[in-house]
């Protein structure tokens, strides 16, 4: 049994518009909403590290967990924006949590990334204890490798998100997940060490707006339940016209699908735990009913996950 | 109907517009598909065409130009 414990997320300071984004790629601040529902996101200071983001997220999930670090179990960090060939960023969140031992595993995925540990971590608790699982991202350093692409500039934002799955308490019991990878389309998305992010966006979309809801479905129908029936889907926020067409698919009212696209845009790996962050700051999962995850990213990764309330 | 006036009907429907291309020209390039447009072109190709297009086939390439979607049909017995 594995459970969600808390949330917790952290966002730099800075506000950066669709008129300042727009501005450095020849783009007006329509388009880009129209494009991608995004109309601002936040970029971090030139001294804040993916570290600084991921510990911010955690040391607030764990507050909203009432779990001390020298608790945890194990550490997972999600960075698609790290930038050291090795060691990666979790052991270094770790160390600034005050821990000196406690296992710290990075995952360089990106978008999925956040959902793999969650699944990973729900595996693992039972044997290691509690887990926290952090997405965090630096974003503006990519977006702002020259030159510029606009089609990737303007979609991308700074920040952190953070999960505590713990083995026997929590708001909700994670029933179970579905994950797939298909390394068919590494090239189609992909961050070289020092050169812009490469992006086939026809590609991601085509492939995204297929395979989001062929998991979700499956893993649905594998538990006898309907999109209809999901309380909440707390989906990777990639793209506001994506979210829609996944919830079009699946045959449910978009707004079902929690959306903060519009204010930090997406934040790869941590935007799914962003979102999962603000959404249980403001709402409650009642005993029974159903939460369900979804990412998609460079890869291909993707994949789905449902929880259930706890009575 | 043949298969040139049903995919242009396809394509008329799903970018809300007549498709003023050459056979040969990119439907992207030449702004009247975008990228959602394209799934919602593969949608269509597979209801009207009663063909199932597999993920593995899923390339903008593949159905980039009127020709290439005409390409592709043919290749499946289209």
């Amino acid at each position: 049994m594995a459970f969600l414990k808390a949330f917790g997320s952290y966002l730099p300071e800075r506000v950066v518009t669709n008129d300042e984004i727009g501005a450095r790629v020849g783009c007006d601040a329509d388009w880009i909403r129209n494009v991608s529902g995004i109309d601002e996101r936040r970029f971090a200071r030139e001294d804040e590290s993916v570290i600084d983001l991921a510990l911010g997220a955690a040391q607030d999930c764990l507050e909203r967990a009432k779990i001390k670090a020298a608790d945890l179990g194990m550490i997972l960090v999600a960075s698609g924006s790290w930038d050291r060939q090795f060691p990666g960023p979790a052991a270094s969140v770790a160390n600034r949590l005050g821990l000196d031992a406690t296992p710290s595993l990075d995952m360089p995925m990106a978008s999925a990334g956040s959902l793999f540990g969650i699944s990973l971590a729900s595996r693992l608790c039972s044997s290691l204890g509690p887990i926290l699982v952090i997405g965090a991202e630096k974003m503006s350093k990519v977006v702002e490798r020259e030159p510029m692409e606009r089609g990737v500039a303007i979609l991308f934002g700074d920040g952190a998100g953070a999960c505590l799955v713990h083995p026997s308490s929590g708001f909700a019991r994670i029933v179970d997940c579905g994950l797939y990878s298909d390394g068919a389309y590494a090239e189609d998305l992909k961050l070289p060490f020092s050169s812009p992010l490469e992006m086939n966006g026809r590609s991601v979309i085509l492939q995204a707006s297929r395979k989001i809801p062929r998991a979700i479905a499956a893993l649905l129908e594998q538990h006898r339940r309907r999109a209809a029936d999901v309380a909440v889907f707390l989906m990777h926020q990639a793209n506001q016209n994506l979210i829609a067409r996944v919830a079009q698919a699946l045959e449910v009212a978009e707004d079902k699908f929690y959306s903060n696209i519009k204010r930090f845009g997406n934040t790869s790996s941590a935007s799914m735990l962003i979102a999962a962050a603000e959404w249980a700051n403001a709402n409650e999962l009642r005993p029974g009913e159903t939460l369900c995850f979804a990412a998609f990213g460079a890869g291909f990764h993707w994949g789905a996950l449902l929880a259930e309330g706890s009575s | 109907m043949d298969k040139r006036t049903q995919i242009l009907d396809i394509i008329r429907t799903v970018a809300g517009k007549d498709p003023s291309v050459a056979p040969d020209e990119s439907l992207f390039d030449n702004g009247v598909l975008d990228s959602f447009g394209l799934q919602d072109l593969v949608t269509g190709l597979e209801k009207s065409f009663g063909v199932k297009i597999p993920d593995s086939d899923l390339t903008p390439r593949k159905f980039d130009s009127i020709e290439r979607i005409e390409e592709y049909l043919q290749e499946h017995g289209k």
